[in-house]
């Protein structure tokens, strides 16, 4: 068997397939000793594995969870941009201002990222996702004020909201390296809710003394049912509203009571963040009530 | 990690002395003869020579050659992996919530009160998950180390907590892509962000407007730090006194 011909052969109907492979010399580099790469080479097992490799998380459902992602980080994007245009934010502290600058700088490389991952896989990137400009002109102050009407006060929803966005899909990237991605961009957007809720006087994660722990975001399940606004993107469907921000049970596992020792119900909420299904997150009660023209 | 975080004065030999066992495996080796016999041996008896050397492990617990305890392969050892490294997060805050008032601010003092509730969260919500899917392969309670000063002023409290989260939250990112069970995968990513949202609070009390810098936020890419478990357990073993074997984690 014939290694580089198979190679060669795939790329005359697949002009990307050498592009998924990190190199030849980098596909050989992985098989170990020179003794196991004659043996391994020609094996069917090898080629399946590594054709495995190269095609992990293309196949359609990997651009649509990178859409969906970059949907979700363009309206960021778009909702930092005109916080920064606004006259609250010029009036902002220099600290404050220094934190939305680098909030929106990962935002916009998310962008780009995003946009290269799903070009490269061979999928027009989604555009045009923008934060309701009529919404945007009701948030007057940076951050004093009636919690969910200031600036800072949505950023902290989207941010949280952003957080369970990426956990609820992450599954259906599994064993691939877009999950690393994703977990990477999931990590950094929680950084970002933990500093949003630091200048707002809030603790760093979703807790029952927020000021806005009774908001929808926090408090709400949404029900198969719902008619999110899907700009073009496929919405898995699901049957049960995911866990609310209260939940204290984890995996079956009653966190309060079940580890041995007791916890408040407080601190056992407070441990785990939850997930949201897209289309609770594109409901109208979250990031689905913000998006528009 | 900055030099402070070092340990110091730790003693490898007398820790590691009683998961080395030379007599034992020499004698072996003198029953097993010599060359091809020998060798096609080696694994076998391995294996059940640690076993004999390590009464003191419950089941599941291998040692590898060089005498480290193996964190298991497959979602086990991902599990094993974050167990250890949440049994490490909330020994330290658990010693850091029981210093004097003082040390700490106020606001910072009630602040790590409720951090160590959330690691030890973690930490017994791992050891009751293995417990349950995966009894007799759960990692043993570990003894951790720590460099003599890192209890006695603010500012080792606070370099410490914020080299732990990071590389917590660089250790999840890095393992996500091991796990083959989806709902483990969903459980490392409703922790994985409440240590992320930990070590930007941290960051901000080292230094404020750092909590998501340059320094460990890819300027560029927009990308938190990622790490293999074995790069991890490097870090995380300077704080651990067994020592750890995370070569076959996700494998």
């Amino acid at each position: 068997m014939d290694f580089f011909k198979i190679i060669d052969q795939l790329s005359e109907v697949d002009a990307d397939v050498l592009g998924r492979f990190n190199s030849r010399r980098a596909v050989f580099g992985s098989l170990g000793t020179a003794a196991k790469r004659s043996a391994l080479a020609a094996t069917p097992l090898f080629l399946g594995a590594l054709f495995q490799k190269a095609y992990a998380g293309t196949a359609a459902t990997g651009v649509e969870v990178l859409q969906y992602a970059l949907a979700l980080e363009l309206f960021e994007q778009d909702f930092y941009a005109k916080v920064k245009a606004s006259s609250p934010y010029a009036n902002a502290s220099a600290a404050d201002k220094a934190a939305i600058d680098q909030i929106k700088k990962h935002e916009d490389s998310h962008v780009t990222l995003l946009r290269g991952a799903i070009s490269g896989l061979g999928a027009t990137p989604v555009t045009g996702v923008t934060f309701k400009a009529a919404v945007f002109a009701g948030l007057t102050t940076f951050k004093s004020g009636a919690a969910a009407t200031t600036q800072l006060g949505i950023a902290q929803l989207l941010e949280d909201t952003g957080v369970r966005a990426y956990k609820g899909r992450a599954g259906e990237l599994l064993g691939t390296d877009l999950l690393t991605v994703a977990l990477q961009i999931h990590s950094v957007e929680a950084r970002h809710a933990a500093k949003i809720r630091d200048m707002r006087g809030q603790r760093a994660w979703v807790n029952p003394a927020d000021d806005l722990a009774a908001h929808p975001v926090y408090t709400s399940g949404v029900t198969a049912g719902s008619t999110p606004a899907a700009f073009g993107l496929v919405v898995p469907a699901y049957t049960a509203a995911s866990p609310v921000e209260n939940n204290t049970t984890q995996s079956g596992v009653d966190i309060k009571a079940g580890l041995g020792a007791t916890y408040t119900a407080s601190d056992a909420a407070a441990a785990f963040d939850e997930y949201l299904q897209v289309a609770e997150v594109l409901d109208n009660s979250r990031a689905g009530g913000l998006i528009g023209a | 990690m900055s030099d402070n975080l070092q340990p110091r004065g730790s003693d490898d030999t007398s820790f590691a002395q009683p998961l080395y066992t030379p007599i034992k495996r020499r004698s072996f080796f003198m029953y097993a003869g010599a060359t091809a016999g020998a060798s096609a041996l080696v694994l076998a008896g391995c294996s059940k020579d640690s076993n004999n050397a390590t009464p003191s492990l419950p089941a599941g617990n291998s040692v590898t050659s060089s005498g480290a305890i193996s964190l298991g392969s497959g979602d086990v050892g991902v599990l094993n992996f974050a167990y250890a490294l949440e049994q490490l997060e909330a020994d330290f805050y658990s010693k850091v919530a029981a210093l004097p008032q003082g040390i700490l601010t106020g606001s910072e003092y009630a602040y790590f009160q409720e951090v160590a509730k959330h690691e030890a969260i973690h930490r017994d919500f791992f050891k009751a998950a293995l417990t349950r899917d995966a009894s007799g392969q759960v990692l043993r309670g570990l003894t951790p180390k720590y460099p003599a000063a890192t209890f006695t002023d603010r500012t080792n409290i606070l370099a410490t907590a914020k080299a732990f989260e990071d590389l917590g939250v660089a250790a999840y990112n890095g393992a996500g892509k091991l796990i083959k069970t989806p709902a483990y995968l969903v459980i490392a990513g409703q922790i994985v962000s409440v240590e992320a949202r930990h070590a930007a609070y941290i960051r901000e009390l080292v230094t404020p407007g750092s909590f998501a810098a340059d320094d460990i936020v890819n300027a560029t890419s927009g990308l938190d730090d990622q790490k293999s478990p074995t790069d991890v357990i490097v870090i995380a073993q300077n704080f651990i006194t067994e020592k750890l074997d995370a070569s076959t984690v996700g494998k």
